[in-house]
């Protein structure tokens, strides 16, 4: 494999510098990549047409075949049958305001650590970034006993205690998507000259207005990038509700397809209906989305 | 800073080149009320941070030196080293979750990582059609791991999945339940995982190929190197902060494996891995606090080598400035 990544990769430089301003035709180079593009396409294609077809035409002609009809009605069993409204709401609920508040604590973390020269700048951005490279299972235990043990009315929750509700996964998402936030918003801070804030120094303007005023405004495209991002990893986060919500009904998407295999047992037509289905806000925001989607990763990962 | 980062800010206000001039003394002229907006811009995430990653993660190195069942606080016991013994000596599927993340590792290292550079070089020619297949190997970064290992399901059953209608074996004695069978489930997992990371790593290194001064190669091509030299020996290494950052994120995947075995079976029969076998002690029947704290250290001590090598590379220069 790595030998014929080094062939391929040493004739894509050679053509790559030998081509100049003539057309180069890569035969080969396309053959290959159609193959991959196709293999690619393969599981989200099967998942697609399995979903269109009715069960009905699939007991009659098999599942690998092109007999029968195809209509939608999968994909409305599998929202009435399976929740999905339900479910969508509920990453609503936890997505929104864990990406706003993420941003929000980011960026002022961001602004102290790169814009103001003190002591324990470096030691704290390094605190942030490592928090945010640790695999979640580490601090799972502690977590679930922290939110298991702290009492809270029964008013406030239905369980007497944290688990079982939005705040505590909210909390954790802040928590932990705070540090990639930081370490991002910072570098991004860094490049912006010093005399923005230099001159505002002279007139007079607080560290808030140096922050709120002349900082935020030119972070814009940061934050486009970074919301995308964030709003994926949130949206996509398998782990943090199983360990700490039990209630199927307060599940988000991510986590409730989950259940839908035992819900649609050996229903694979709806299952795959209700894939598709939860693949929908995903493709949606990267089509619309794309460039800030990808501005978000590569800022991610470099160094300013 | 990349040159996408660069490209981001508008020009009138990037830094200037050269070292930043007065740097030093600012910190004199905050006013009072400066310091206190300063202490609540730095305090309120430092404490959200400190409280919710690492309490918790220093709470985990001390349970695991306790016996514990979860229930009452008043019940947790010191037992010294005796979850280590037990994990190592007389748990099952810990040696089997150690080999099954490395095999992960080694993997996404040799085959995933590599596939995901081989697209990304072949796609920075000027090729027709170059964004859209970009867009097609980039889609499933955008899935989730768990929706992934359900769409991964469907192609894989034994009965009615496409691979076994494409191998010709569906509905006979040889078909391989691949998802099912534990001596082949961990592949097939690790396949459905390469679909994912290839992208993300084609993804960064556009970006990083990008990045890659013109002329590099023309000097070398110019000093009569050949294609692959001038890739490995110019392109290749003038890639470097690209190269650390993929070399963390492979890494770091592999032992965040979770949410593709986890969906599928939980991280059992073949599927074992380090991250599920500590949820396993944590959420089942009888719960054993101690040992899945235990096995949270083996993956902390593990995962620390590359958070410190990134961190080391990443904000080395700066602690010495």
């Amino acid at each position: 494999m790595s030998i014929a990544a080094a062939r391929a990769a040493g004739n894509a430089t050679t053509t790559q510098s030998r081509s100049g301003s003539r057309p180069k035709r890569h035969y080969g180079t396309h053959i290959f990549l159609v193959a991959m593009a196709v293999m690619w396409l393969i599981p989200l294609g099967w998942a697609l047409y399995t979903a269109l077809r009715p069960v009905a035409s699939t007991n009659e002609h098999g599942y690998f075949s092109v007999a029968g009809d195809f209509n939608f009605d999968n994909f409305v069993q599998a929202w009435t049958q399976g929740g999905f409204a339900t479910y969508f709401w509920n990453s609503v609920i936890i997505t929104v305001p864990s990406v706003l508040l993420t941003l929000f604590l980011a960026s002022l973390m961001a602004f102290a650590v790169s814009r103001v020269n003190w002591k324990f700048n470096i030691t704290l951005l390094i605190m942030f970034t490592a928090g945010n490279l640790l695999p979640p299972q580490v601090l799972a235990a502690p977590l679930f006993e922290m939110a298991k043990h702290l009492e809270v009315p029964y008013s406030f929750s239905d369980s007497g205690n944290l688990l079982n509700t939005y705040i505590v996964v909210i909390a954790i998402h802040i928590a932990f998507q705070m540090g990639f936030c930081t370490f991002v918003l910072s570098n991004y801070m860094k490049a912006l000259s010093a005399d923005l804030t230099e001159a505002a120094l002279v007139d007079g303007a607080g560290i808030w207005r140096q922050y709120r005023e002349i900082i935020m405004p030119l972070c814009r495209p940061a934050f486009a990038a970074l919301a995308t991002l964030e709003v994926i990893f949130i949206y996509n986060d398998y782990f943090w509700p199983l360990l700490f919500i039990q209630s199927g009904n307060r599940l988000p998407i991510t986590t409730a397809i989950n259940n839908l295999q035992g819900q649609f047992l050996s229903n694979y037509n709806l299952l795959a209906a209700g894939a598709v289905i939860t693949v929908i806000p995903t493709l949606v925001i990267y089509l619309l989305l794309q460039r800030q989607f990808v501005a978000g990763l590569t800022l991610g990962s470099s160094k300013g | 800073m990349s040159s996408t980062a660069q490209e981001l800010i508008p020009p009138e206000a990037r830094e200037p080149a050269g070292p930043r001039a007065a740097k030093g003394g600012r910190v004199r002229r905050l006013s009072g009320r400066d310091k206190l907006v300063l202490t609540l811009m730095v305090g309120i995430p430092t404490l959200i941070e400190l409280a919710l990653v690492w309490l918790p993660t220093l709470m985990s190195v001390g349970l695991s030196f306790t016996r514990w069942n979860g229930l009452d606080l008043a019940d947790i016991h010191p037992a010294g080293a005796e979850n280590y013994q037990f994990i190592s000596q007389d748990y099952p599927p810990f040696w089997p979750a150690v080999q099954h993340n490395m095999l992960w590792l080694l993997f996404l290292a040799l085959i995933a990582t590599p596939l995901g550079l081989l697209l990304a070089v072949l796609l920075d020619q000027n090729i027709r059609g170059s964004k859209i297949y970009q867009s097609i190997f980039f889609a499933p970064v955008m899935l989730s791991l768990a929706l992934i290992g359900i769409i991964w399901q469907l192609f894989y059953q034994r009965d009615n999945g496409l691979l076994n209608f494409l191998l010709g074996t569906a509905g006979t004695p040889h078909a391989v339940d691949w998802f099912g069978d534990s001596s082949v489930n961990i592949w097939a997992a690790m396949i459905a995982a390469t679909w994912r990371h290839a992208g993300y790593v084609m993804l960064l290194y556009l970006a990083g190929l990008k990045g890659v001064d013109p002329s590099l190669k023309e000097a070398a091509a110019i000093d009569g190197a050949s294609a692959v030299q001038t890739f490995f020996r110019v392109v290749f290494p003038a890639m470097r902060p690209i190269n650390i950052v993929i070399v963390v994120i492979t890494i770091i995947e592999s032992l965040r494996a979770f949410d593709v075995v986890y969906v599928i079976n939980r991280g059992t029969n073949g599927l074992e891995m380090l991250s599920a076998l500590v949820i396993q002690n944590l959420v089942g029947e009888g719960q054993v606090i101690g040992v899945g704290s235990a096995l949270a250290v083996v993956l902390l001590v593990i995962s620390l080598v590359p958070i410190v090598f990134y961190l080391s590379r990443t904000f080395g220069k700066e602690n010495q400035a």
